[in-house]
């Protein structure tokens, strides 16, 4: 078991007893606050964060588990153009789940840089927003390259 | 001059008289149209920190030696505490204090829905006080609940004085006028609010006063409350909220969790937060209750409405209000006989809290709904026959809308009404497809009082200063912009400060959709009284008069054209002095009702064989007067059809029959709509000025977009398959139901030998 996180290309350690998830670990011992937790329950998709370039939903991620995988947080995405196509989009009301939209939508254009329709409402639902940004947000991933 | 009155203060659909002291609005509205930077698209000026993860919402906080809270909860929807013990949870590792019943009002032994705070403990971590609450001792009498609305009115159990009559002219008369009567009973469903922060509180106290962080839409409602719950001077109460993740109506009040907070710090001497967990909001922090609508409406054949009558039961659960479901019937149509009566039955279910446009969107559905099927009988186009019965002037109380562009709307909306032919024809044997409407009425006007402050610094940008909440809305981007552009100035050189009751004056609530339309009056007069100072001391400095003078494009500029010098050349001469302007909202036009308006078509595909059905377009035209963004406007009208479908389609609040537990506690099971559910969505605005209302003619728009849209899919329903849908959420079984008594009805037509295609 590793007690240190690679996260944003930088080694951290922790300390964090097991059972720990990683969101915790982020937010409470790393004040990485920018991954939100809307249920902890693994629904909702807010503290969704990169492992290894993998979409993962933080919340039901044990800390110790991550192991030397490279964790990715929207604090290490904050200069992809994608942040800037959100907001130039519209694409985002209350804010709250926006990080975690922008994580996953980093993944999928990642994988291909010019997703069809079907394919972002697809990689994207599991991304929850009470505030109905959708529209936006799949234009927002449409037109990230502009 | 300040000025005493005696108004009507609107929110949420809820009248009461008050007093207000209101200072005159001496500005002339802007002429109609988009201007350089009001009516132009804005991105939000605080998108990039929300984006990008910065933006610090309470749940975000992470004060000094912060505590963390875990809240017992009632398990039992009516039951009595009968022993509690809470020592064992203090003996655990990092528990510092445990509350019980009575410590603080908000903690209670008897409990009458599931939620109810009963026991507090706060910890050095969340996982130490829910491992501390776990081993609280407690024993439970638990009782019989009363979940059924209908016997909690046949034994007069309601939440408020009893029911709630209105009614004009004579509605019997009118029944017997009319040459068809249609009737109908309606459900609908709880639904909840989600909001993706839950409620939730940081409190710590600073000397004699507290500092409440709080995710709220009323910072100033909130700090009323703590003030007069801890019985403190209002002024020792500072609230803050800079950034908020949603409320839709369930966050204008403080609520348990925020005194359990305040108490556990006034023990601890620390700051202590109090956060809801997912399945605590989905159970404690308010839902959109349930209603059962039964509706007569009596018409000519000409479609001349002559009689509409409805009880209306809203099942509240324990406490809270009895929305405005009868509203819509009330307002919506020119009817000269109408009666209603409205029920708020007192069950053992958590309280309903307001939900964007409570009571009517539930009354929207049911009216709306009939309707169609009235206009169906009469053989009449369903635009038309709202056509024929458009009230002029308010039905209700007879005084004249401060303005109405609903036939506009109607107007704007035909193209998309004309696509039913073509939507019709793509249907197949087991898809049928079809296109339905329906019409929104609702407040908007927002009101008095609220005020902005503006400080102009010696670089000549500019700070608009007040205490409101932006819960997403995009109303603090709105007010940079109504500041530009009376100012003159780039909309780049506006910051807005919001956020803090000890850094700014007093702003509205953001409910109601009368944030824009209450702060947006106040920003532009704080910023005109600004500009009228800039251009006295621009005056003096070029040696021109004051009235030959004008701020354009961040230029003072003279009328002749000779002049035109930086702005911050001027107020540069201050130095480290400032220009402060302050501004005030003005009153509401007197005797005149403020509303907003709206059509929306929706377009759907119904498997006749499942009974699935999917929204394929919806196509919303709204009248809320002048708009300041049009980006922000068209991201809220879609955000509200969203929700509109979700409520429509999938969300549905469920509880036990027998024990009142409810069932539909996380977001596994109560089913949000989500990115794939999304239809089509075109929205348009009529944006034009309301000229009476204010120096914006701004209402607003935060609750329109979500009243007409479960009606306009039931409608698309039936013109696609002929069935009459009668409850939400429209689930596979309720469509089947509704599909084979079409069928039944049709055998039955056949049977008594109708003739063929009626």
């Amino acid at each position: 078991m590793s007690n240190t996180l690679n996260v944003n290309d930088h080694l951290y350690e922790f300390h964090s007893p097991a059972g720990t998830t990683l969101a915790e670990t982020l937010r409470d011992e790393l004040a990485l606050t920018g991954t939100k937790v809307a249920c902890a329950e693994g629904h909702c998709g807010a503290c969704t964060v990169l492992v290894d370039g993998s979409p993962t939903l933080a919340c039901i991620t044990l800390a110790h588990s991550v192991g030397d995988a490279k964790v990715t947080t929207i604090e290490g995405l904050r200069e992809h153009p994608m942040v800037e196509s959100f907001v130039r989009s519209d694409a985002l009301q209350c804010g709250f789940c926006t990080p975690g939209q922008i994580v996953s939508a980093v993944a999928l254009v990642e994988a291909k840089a010019v997703p069809t329709r079907d394919e972002i409402r697809h990689a994207m639902a599991g991304n929850l927003c009470r505030c109905g940004a959708y529209p936006k947000i799949e234009e927002a991933i449409r037109t990230w390259q502009d | 001059m300040a000025r005493l009155i005696r108004t009507e203060k609107e929110v949420e659909g809820r009248y009461e008289e008050v007093w207000l002291v209101v200072e005159e609005d001496a500005l002339q509205q802007w002429p109609a149209g988009a201007r350089s930077i009001v009516g132009q698209p804005a991105v939000r000026v605080d998108g990039l920190e929300r984006a990008r993860g910065e933006a610090i919402f309470t749940a975000d906080l992470r004060l000094n030696g912060m505590l963390h809270t875990a809240v017992l909860r009632s398990p039992h929807a009516a039951a009595t505490v009968g022993r509690i013990d809470l020592t064992p949870a203090l003996a655990l590792p990092g528990v510092h204090v445990a509350l019980g019943p009575g410590d603080i009002p908000q903690l209670e032994d008897d409990c009458n829905y599931e939620g109810v705070a009963v026991a507090a403990v706060c910890a050095d971590t969340l996982a130490q006080a829910r491992a501390a609450l776990a081993a609280v001792e407690i024993e439970w009498t638990v009782r019989e609940p009363l979940l059924d609305a209908d016997e909690a009115v046949r034994r007069g159990q309601y939440v408020n004085d009893g029911p709630r009559v209105r009614e004009r002219g004579d509605f019997e008369r009118g029944l017997a006028e009319a040459d068809v009567v249609v009737t109908g009973e309606f459900t609908t469903a709880v639904v909840l609010h989600n909001s993706m922060e839950t409620h939730q509180a940081v409190v710590q106290w600073v000397g004699d006063a507290v500092e409440v962080h709080i995710s709220t839409q009323y910072i100033w409602g909130v700090r009323d409350t703590v003030a007069s719950g801890l019985g403190l001077p209002p002024d020792k109460v500072r609230v803050i909220c800079h950034y908020m993740g949603g409320g839709f109506g369930s966050k204008n009040e403080p609520d348990d969790y925020t005194f359990i907070a305040a108490e556990l710090a006034k023990r601890t001497g620390r700051p202590v937060k109090c956060a809801l967990t997912r399945r605590e909001e989905n159970v404690n922090s308010g839902n959109r209750n349930a209603t059962i609508q039964r509706l007569t409406i009596g018409a000519k054949s000409d479609g001349t409405l002559t009689a509409l009558g409805g009880d209306f039961l809203n099942a509240v659960g324990w406490s809270g209000w009895s929305s405005s479901t009868e509203g819509p019937m009330q307002m919506l149509y020119a009817c000269a006989n109408v009666k209603t009566t409205t029920y708020g039955a007192k069950i053992n279910q958590p309280p309903m809290k307001a939900f964007r446009a409570p009571g009517f969107v539930e009354g929207t559905f049911g009216l709306e709904s009939l309707l169609d099927e009235l206009a169906s009988k009469l053989d009449l186009d369903p635009m038309e026959l709202r056509r024929r019965n458009y009230a002029d002037h308010d039905a209700a109380d007879a005084r004249p809308f401060s303005s109405k562009r609903l036939m506009e709307c109607y107007r704007r909306a035909e193209p998309h009404w004309e696509r039913r032919h073509e939507v019709r024809a793509r249907s197949t044997d087991t898809v049928k497809r079809g296109v339905g409407m329906a019409s929104q009425i609702w407040y908007g006007g927002g009101g008095p009082p609220s005020y902005a402050w503006i400080r102009v610094g010696s670089d000549g940008r500019v700070t608009v200063v007040t205490a409101m909440q932006d819960i997403g809305t995009g109303t603090k981007t709105a007010m940079a912009q109504i500041a530009a552009e009376e100012l003159g100035i780039p909309f780049e050189h506006v910051t807005v400060s919001i956020g803090d009751s000890a850094r700014g004056p007093y702003a509205a609530i953001s409910a109601g959709s009368s944030t824009t339309p209450s702060m947006g009056p106040a920003v532009r007069a704080a910023a005109a009284d600004a500009k009228r100072q800039i251009l006295e001391i621009a005056a003096q400095r070029h040696h021109l008069e004051e009235r030959v003078l004008d701020l354009k494009d961040g230029n003072v500029v003279s009328a002749d054209g000779n002049l035109s010098s930086p702005l911050s050349e001027v107020v540069g001469l201050l130095e480290d002095a400032q220009i402060l302007g302050k501004g005030a909202r003005g009153p509401n036009p007197t005797g005149m009702q403020v509303l907003t308006f709206g059509v929306q078509v929706a377009e759907v595909a119904v498997d006749v064989e499942t009974g699935e059905v999917w929204v394929d377009r919806i196509a919303a035209v709204h009248d809320v007067g002048r708009v300041i963004n049009p980006l922000g406007a068209s991201s809220q009208i879609e955000g509200g059809i969203i929700q509109g479908v979700g409520h429509t389609l999938s969300e549905e609040r469920l509880h036990d029959p027998k024990t009142g537990r409810i069932l539909t506690s996380g977001l596994d099971a109560y089913r949000l709509p989500t990115i794939a559910d999304v239809p089509e969505i075109i929205s348009e605005l009529v944006d034009e000025p309301d000229e009476h209302l204010t120096n914006l003619g701004s209402k607003g728009l935060g609750e329109p977009p979500i009243i007409p849209t479960a009606a306009a899919i039931a409608n698309a329903i039936r013109d696609a398959t002929g069935a009459d849908v009668r409850s939400l959420p429209i689930s596979r079984a309720e469509m089947l139901r509704a599909l084979r008594e079409a069928e039944l009805r049709a055998k039955e037509r056949e049977k008594v030998g109708a003739p063929a295609g009626v």
